[in-house]
């Protein structure tokens, strides 16, 4: 089974959808078909991914699949109990958005003409993003940011004649703790 | 030592104590047959691969331990492909070795390849390519500890030709390394004391037991906890067996086709003490109306249950062999007189009981012949525990309503897929298992016709099962459909009485063939097919094609619409 490494559909209004997504952290087995498995679980048990990444981690042994799942198509908690059945499955963890630190990368070749191009280089500077190509008559622009970040820009370079937009899906960690270290709880308090 | 992969594999399989493979040969597989013609292991050549299949999942139905198949690439490992999924659905151990095109022509439209793990990968619990023949014994050891542990299942392990005949150097694992399977076993000690609590409050409680009790050998851990209580149990398709049927708290089968006291108990209940079933739309009917006063225990394996159809109050993952008897443990400390806090509720199901039991009318003049009559007759006169294997459809609602049922492991069905042709096959590998025990398939003219080869398998091999078909001549069940919600408009469901002819196609394969077609002959038949040990039987059975199985929950209702019974259907 194919699968490129990040699956994000085309258009739509992205902001809107951010209540009913998702983001879980899947550590797997690097293995051959792991990638065929978690696609064929989603599509089998009809849950939707919103996007999906996936790379090697610090250890060769193991990959971080990062999912955005639509939990209007199935409780977030089947979803991850039933992904927690493959075998090759290690560790899940949901990665609340609001305590997250998530980023996705978004690459576009737009054309340009003599009095656009300033003003297209002056778009990217704002939003902090670079100029990674430069072609006779088209800019490569590139963003990482957050996704909402990158649906505003998204959104800017719509003005622009666009002749290719490709984004990656996001890739998140859990916020780092801030305060210090509390004495350890005891452990008659641990909730079931 | 050097071994090739080929014997590598046949000596893991003895290793894991395997002593029979159902299977049948063929280019990509060739080479490990090879080095069985010099193993313990008894090898049965079947006679379709999806027979293989249910002959290793009828195996482990009544040995509990994993169901071996072994067969080709391609078409070989797409015929099998129906027995998987039905083990799958069915939680039933399985580990089935498929042969593959050599690893350098995989991906190329090699003749007889087909994606074989790819198309198994959702009705298998895991499955392996195996791509180096160093890897077979590491493999062959975790297919084992998957197929087994845990949620039970099949298990498929996909072998390249080219690397059966690879040279290797044998080891054997000392033990599994899968860091992300761990089934948990042990019951979270708080639950099982909310569940104690609840169950000690409780006036009208009822044992919602599943298959999942006779995966986990729970049995008479099941009993001790109902009879320490006093609380009455349903039994599901899946678990008819996992309580005696002539216990006075057992009330038989829920569902569809359940009885009135086992559906109506569940509807009125105020607590159900789930154990290892799983809310299947056959047992709940429409799950908004369902057990709409209970407050709910789920107990299971398999996390992913909790909470999938119906969330429970008090959800509990582990082993039921071990989570049965401490949830009795903690009721016990708990001092409470259950059995005259109980007194009402069971009062009140002996009434239903009276009421409303099952019920059929064979006329005394012998014609019509009613199946359940058949099946009666069947149970009387044999063992009691005789091992019962069903095909789908009529017969098989008929068989797990009037068989009583007093042992584990001695009803084998397909509950989950509903795979039309298990029986014959399955029946097989029952008596393959279990040789010491009698096995009748009670089997439909439909299903029959859809694995019957495997009777030529049973002759040549010596395995004398003995099959009765309740030859209604019709795809009954969904002819009863037809009946009663097309409005009698019966679309391409007549098969004909005596085409094919039964006793003369048994007769071709080997077996003795009996036809009976009015009650008086039933006893006669029976018992002469009892006396038969040396060869298959089967008895074509001529029943009444107009019977429809009752009570019935229409599809879509909820449980409190029952229909009993025909007459009531009129009514209604
Ligand atoms: C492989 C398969 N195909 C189709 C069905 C749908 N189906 C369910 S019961 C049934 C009729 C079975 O007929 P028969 O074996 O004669 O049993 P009866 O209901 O007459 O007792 C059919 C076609 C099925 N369950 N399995
Ligand atoms: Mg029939």
């Amino acid at each position: 089974m194919t699968f490129s490494s990040s699956v994000v559909p085309m258009g739509g209004n992205r902001t809107n959808l951010e209540a009913k997504h998702h983001v879980l952290s899947v550590l797997v087995e690097n293995k051959s078909g792991v990638l065929a498995r978690i696609a064929q679980l989603f599509s089998r048990r009809g849950y939707n991914i919103y996007s999906l990444s996936v790379a090697p981690t610090e250890d060769e042994r193991f990959s971080r699949v990062t999912i955005v799942v639509d939990v209007e198509s199935a409780p977030l908690e089947q979803i991850t109990k039933q992904l927690h059945k493959l075998i090759n499955v290690l560790k899940i963890s949901e990665i609340n958005a609001a305590q997250a630190v998530e980023y996705e990368l978004l690459m576009g070749s737009i054309s340009t003409s003599s009095e656009t191009r300033s003003e297209l280089i002056e778009l990217v500077r704002i939003f902090d993003g670079k100029i990674v190509d430069v072609g006779f008559d088209k800019l490569t622009v590139m963003l990482a940011g957050s996704p909402k970040m990158l649906d505003d820009f998204e959104a800017l370079l719509g003005a622009y004649p666009i002749v290719e937009i490709q984004r990656t899906g996001r890739v998140a960690l859990q916020k780092l703790d801030r305060s210090a270290p509390t004495r350890a709880r005891s452990k008659s308090g641990k909730a079931s | 030592m050097q071994l090739t992969g080929a014997q590598a594999l046949i000596k893991s399989l003895e290793m894991e104590q395997v002593e029979v493979i159902f299977g049948l040969p063929g280019g990509a597989i060739l080479p490990v047959y090879d080095p069985l013609l010099d193993s313990t292991i008894r090898h049965i050549l079947v006679r379709h691969e999806q027979g293989a299949g249910h002959a290793a999942e009828g195996y482990a139905h009544v040995t509990g331990r994993p169901g071996v198949a072994m067969v080709t690439s391609g078409p070989a490992a797409t015929n099998i492909v129906t027995a998987l999924a039905d083990a799958y659905m069915d939680s039933i151990p399985l580990v089935v070795i498929t042969g593959q095109v050599g690893t350098s022509l995989i991906g190329t439209d090699a003749f007889q390849e087909a994606d074989t793990t790819g198309i198994t990968m959702s009705v298998t619990k895991h499955n392996w390519l195996i791509t180096d023949a160093s890897q077979i014994p590491t493999v062959v050891r975790e297919a084992f500890h998957v197929a087994t542990t845990g949620r039970p299942g099949p298990v498929l392990i996909d072998l390249p030709k080219d690397v059966s005949n690879q040279a290797m150097e044998w080891y054997w694992p000392e033990s599994v390394d899968l860091p992300g399977y761990k089934p948990t076993l042990k019951g979270h000690p708080k639950m099982i004391q909310e569940a104690a609590k609840l169950i000690s409050k409780s006036l009208r409680p009822v044992l919602y037991v599943g298959g999942g009790v006779l995966r986990a050998g729970a049995t008479k851990e099941l009993l001790a906890l109902a009879e320490h209580c006093g609380i009455p149990v349903v039994t599901t398709l899946m678990a008819r067996g996992a309580f005696p049927d002539d216990n006075p708290l057992c009330l038989g089968m829920p569902g569809m086709h359940g009885n009135y006291t086992a559906v109506t108990s569940m509807q009125k209940s105020d607590l159900l003490i789930t154990l290892g079933a799983r809310f299947d739309d056959r047992v709940t009917g429409n799950v908004a109306g369902f057990a709409p006063y209970a407050k709910v225990i789920h107990v299971d394996i398999d996390p992913a249950e909790l909470g999938k159809i119906r969330n429970p109050d008090v959800p509990i993952v582990g082993d039921l062999k071990l989570v049965i008897p401490e949830l009795t443990r903690e009721i016990k400390k708990l001092k409470v007189d259950l059995k005259s806090q109980l007194e009402p509720w069971i009062a009140e199901l002996d009434t239903w009981r009276e009421k409303y039991p099952l019920s059929y009318n064979q006329d005394p003049g012998g014609r019509p012949l009613k199946p359940q009559y058949v099946i009666e007759r069947l149970r009387q006169m044999a063992p009691p525990d005789t091992i019962v294997v069903s095909g789908v459809g009529q017969h098989q609602m008929w068989a797990s309503q009037f068989w009583k049922f007093n042992h584990p492991n001695t009803w084998v069905n397909s509950g989950g897929l509903g795979t039309m042709g298990f029986a014959v096959p399955a029946a097989l590998g029952a008596k393959v298992g279990r040789p010491d025990k009698v096995v009748w398939a009670i089997d439909g003219d439909g299903c029959f016709q859809m694995t019957a080869q495997e009777l030529v398998t049973a002759t040549a091999e010596r395995i004398p099962i003995k099959v009765a078909i309740l030859n209604n001549a019709y795809l009954g069940m969904v002819r009863q459909w037809q009946e009663m919600f097309y409005d009698q408009r019966y679309s391409e469901v007549y098969l004909s009485p005596d085409l094919p002819d039964y006793v003369k196609w048994a007769e071709a394969m080997g077996c003795v063939g009996i036809r009976v077609d009015s009650a008086d002959e039933v006893e006669v038949a029976i018992e002469k097919a009892n006396s038969i040990n040396d060869r298959p039987v089967v008895i074509d059975f001529r029943t009444d094609t107009w019977e429809k199985v009752f009570p019935m929950v229409p599809a879509g209702k909820t449980n409190d619409e029952i229909v009993i019974g025909p007459q009531e259907m009129e009514r209604k």
